[in-house]
């Protein structure tokens, strides 16, 4: 399935979306990765977990850390591409990569705070969450099985702008010692 | 031509030489043996074929196989499958263990690697999308399991994100590890993974350790398998989980709820080297657990919505920083029960030690368990053992657990494994071999899961071990050599989990292989060739055996004596294993498979699974 299918979608069915955003809850996550093949399957075609949007980082086991867009307030990754292949989708406010324009340079894996986005291990072009157009995968196959570690907000421009993407490893330390206390300083170099 | 749900090729690695070479098979022996178990099963027989006698399973020949199959990862509940000729029973174990290496391996385009020879010096194996290649170990050599996965994690995940810094971050790599008690050759210990899942049966760790292999480590940045059936696989991929996220109870528990079910209920669960199976501690109950210990109550593994595991932490006390999963009942059971301990944090303490030190779970306790019922009836003492070894005192076995992996003391001679061992202390105490092997409880040399025949209240009877042909393997046992070669040997084939196969329907399961491979498999073929034709050639490699070790037919093929003396306490007090029942049915197990009385494979039979080649050394066991 070619990648750019959702983009064209979002050209020709105009859909009437709000604001979307992902908001997610790191204890909650049991690192079943059945987001990573609802998301890959829906953009890949088939089950590609280095290929997916959203993917589960474990520096240590029982720390499952979800990884995906967090859409900074200032979408720094928009601002730092020289070719400008990102911009937002005018309803839900994804960033969309637009993967003819994309030289691959990684300047938006620099720019953002997380280091999310990722040059996709096929056609080696910026791979960014493109929320689904408002209907994320990820979150369907993840409230369905009862985790809610992703859950859909459509708050529009509320607090959740201001939160900023963070590294996995960073991520996984702070839940470490939440769920181990002072073990869990211990358990990821 | 490759198909579907194969990556269609293998890694071949030679230790001594430190060469790394690929393989494939061809499409029929895969529609033969599927992936897994069976493809092991074969590869074994096809490399060391008659020598199988004479070659010691510590011996740098044997090969140590880590296969996936068709289904991993694509059904829920990825697991890998370890094999090789078992240093435990000299047979062939299919041991399998929960593991993202299994996809990783996949989806850098592996289907699985051997390994064959010994590397002169400590390395571990680093599986990529370019390939395989051998890396220096010395520095994890001699670290237990937790230390070597942090070290590991933090170093490949650097070293890869150097290798292409600019693609953004690579998740961490699946990893496989031995601990002391697999470098130490600790006979019956496990190849290890995720902090507390392992891949116990079989004794693999040990056959690990003989190679100087410290760890196999992968990362592959490529799709899972393409299958034969993409869509029907996509809506039967939701219907499977549909059937896992309704199996509530194991989504809750796991299966801890049965320290307390299986004593109380079923009577079934070991307890002081199963000189009982029954109790009424109520302490043992899940709650105990649950709101004490469970930092992540719903805790899965690769593609598994089913989560029967949860992450155990102690946070305060003298055992601190103590993390591990459930445990599951079988840690329940073989780290607390059996050793008489009734102490929940005494028993999370116990399981985490097994988890760091290496030794598999089930294994490992039972020899120390056995260990401390000699102590019990004087047959060892406070000076073999250097302490006195009471039942439910938890510092002896922690301090016992170190020495069977360190092989220090009588550490030495019960890392040989419970059967090996009671043969030992027989000798050293000047004792017939019956006097010390009657309170050994094994089948085949694999020490026996956590689930008791007596009552014949479990899912495990009469024959359920004694006719399997990985011995004492509670995942593995046997029913009536019909139903059972569609259930345990396809899911150990496959590979996935036993616990996501509870839920979907099994014509669901086998429609779905059919979606991934394009095979014509069903339920009937499966019972009546293919998982026939991998337990045949598992049986008929057991009963070759040896060197050192070889399996008596029929004779051996037999519950320990312990399962016949009548049960001391409970609901089913005076209840034995029933002799004349074992007797019908193993009979009748064998007819069903096509063996003879005593369990040979005919000739007949072999021909019409496409094993002839192994006749001529089935002969000779016929009388």
């Amino acid at each position: 399935m070619p990648h750019y299918k959702s983009n064209i979608r979002i050209l020709l069915v105009k859909k009437m979306v709000k604001p979307t955003w992902i908001a997610r809850d790191q204890s909650a996550c049991s690192g079943c990765r059945r987001c990573e093949l609802a998301c890959s399957m829906h953009h890949e075609g088939w089950m590609w977990p280095e290929a997916s949007r959203v993917r589960i980082f474990m520096p240590f086991p029982g720390l499952e850390v979800v990884h995906l867009c967090s859409q900074c307030q200032d979408y720094p990754c928009v601002a730092s591409c020289p070719v400008e292949a990102l911009s937002t989708d005018p309803d839900t406010k994804a960033v969309i990569v637009d993967r003819e324009k994309c030289i691959s340079c990684g300047a938006c894996i620099r720019a953002c705070p997380g280091q999310v986005p990722f040059l996709h291990p096929g056609d080696n072009k910026a791979t960014i969450c493109d929320l689904c157009d408002g209907e994320p995968k990820c979150v369907e196959v993840c409230t369905e099985a009862g985790y809610n570690a992703l859950t859909l907000t459509d708050e529009g421009s509320n607090i959740h702008r201001k939160l900023y993407s963070r590294h996995p490893v960073e991520v996984a330390k702070d839940l470490a010692v939440k769920l181990f206390g002072e073990k869990g300083e211990e358990v990821i170099e | 031509m490759t198909p579907g749900g194969y990556a269609g090729k293998w890694l071949d690695v030679d230790l001594t030489k430190g060469s790394v070479e690929e393989f494939s098979f061809p499409y029929k022996t895969l529609e033969q043996f599927f992936g897994g178990r069976g493809i092991a099963t074969k590869i074994l027989w096809d490399r060391i074929g008659r020598k199988w006698s004479e070659l010691d399973a510590l011996d740098p020949e044997n090969p140590l196989i880590f296969a996936t199959g068709p289904m991993t990862g694509i059904y829920p509940g990825a697991r890998i499958c370890v094999s090789g000729k078992s240093p435990v029973s000299n047979g062939v174990v299919g041991s399998t263990a929960a593991t993202e290496l299994a996809v990783e391996i996949r989806t850098a385009g592996y289907d699985g690697v051997v390994f064959t020879g010994k590397s002169d010096k400590p390395v571990y194996f680093l599986v990529t999308d370019k390939g395989g290649e051998l890396r220096d170990a010395g520095h994890l050599w001699g670290l237990d399991c937790e230390k070597t996965l942090i070290k590991l994690n933090k170093e490949v995940t650097d070293e890869l994100r150097k290798r292409k810094p600019n693609i953004g971050l690579w998740k961490e790599p699946g990893t496989m590890y031995i601990g002391p008690a697999g470098e130490n050759m600790v006979r019956n210990a496990a190849v290890c993974t995720k902090m507390c899942h392992a891949a116990g049966y079989g004794g693999y760790g040990s056959l690990m350790g003989s190679k100087n292999l410290k760890a196999v480590v992968a990362k592959g940045r490529g799709s899972l398998p393409k299958v034969d059936a993409p869509e029907a696989s996509y809506l039967l991929w939701r219907k499977a989980h549909e059937g896992c996220i309704n199996n509530t109870m194991f989504r809750r528990w796991g299966t801890g709820h049965l320290a307390y079910g299986a004593g109380a209920d079923t009577s079934s669960e070991p307890i002081r080297n199963w000189q009982e199976e029954w109790h009424d501690q109520k302490q043992t109950g899940v709650p105990h657990y649950m709101d004490r210990f469970w930092v992540k109550v719903k805790w899965a593994d690769f593609n598994c919505t089913t989560n029967c595991m949860k992450v155990s932490c102690i946070k305060t006390g003298p055992w601190k920083g103590d993390i591990t999963d459930v445990p599951d009942y079988e840690l329940q059971a073989y780290c607390g029960t059996n050793f008489g301990i009734f102490d929940p944090e005494d028993n999370v303490h116990m399981a985490t030690l097994m988890d760091k030190l290496g030794h598999s779970g089930i294994n490992g306790p039972n020899t120390m368990g056995y260990a401390a019922e000699l102590y019990q009836r004087g047959i060892l003492t406070e000076e073999d053992i250097g302490f006195k070894l009471e039942w439910g005192d938890t510092k002896a076995f922690d301090k016992l657990a170190h020495m069977m992996a360190y092989r220090e003391g009588i550490g030495d001679v019960l890392a040989e494994g419970t059967y090996r061992a009671a043969l030992k202390i027989a000798e050293m105490k000047g004792l017939k071999p019956e006097e010390t092997l009657r309170y050994a409880i094994h089948v085949k040399g694999i020490e026996i899961g956590a689930h008791g025949t007596r009552s014949d209240k479990d899912y495990t009877h009469d024959i359920s071990y004694a006719a399997s042909v990985q011995g004492g393997d509670h995942t593995s046992n046997v029913t009536d050599g019909y139903s059972d070669m569609s259930d345990a040997v396809f899911q150990d084939s496959g590979v996935f989990c036993m616990f996501t196969a509870r839920g979907p329907s099994q014509k669901l399961i086998f429609d779905f292989a059919k979606a991934i491979t394009g095979f014509p498999i069903t339920i009937e073929s499966w019972r009546r060739e293919t998982g026939p034709r991998i337990v045949t050639l598992q049986k008929a490699l057991l009963l070759m055996g040896g060197p050192d070790v070889t399996w008596a037919p029929i004779k051996d093929d037999d519950n320990p004596p312990r399962f016949y003396e009548p049960l001391p306490s409970g609901p089913y007090k005076g209840q034995v294993t029933d002799r004349e029942r074992v007797d019908i049915r193993i009979q009748a197990y064998f007819e069903t498979l096509g063996w003879d009385e005593r369990g040979i494979p005919t000739k007949e039979t072999l021909d019409r699974l496409g094993l002839s080649d192994v006749e001529p050394l089935m002969k000779k066991y016929r009388r």
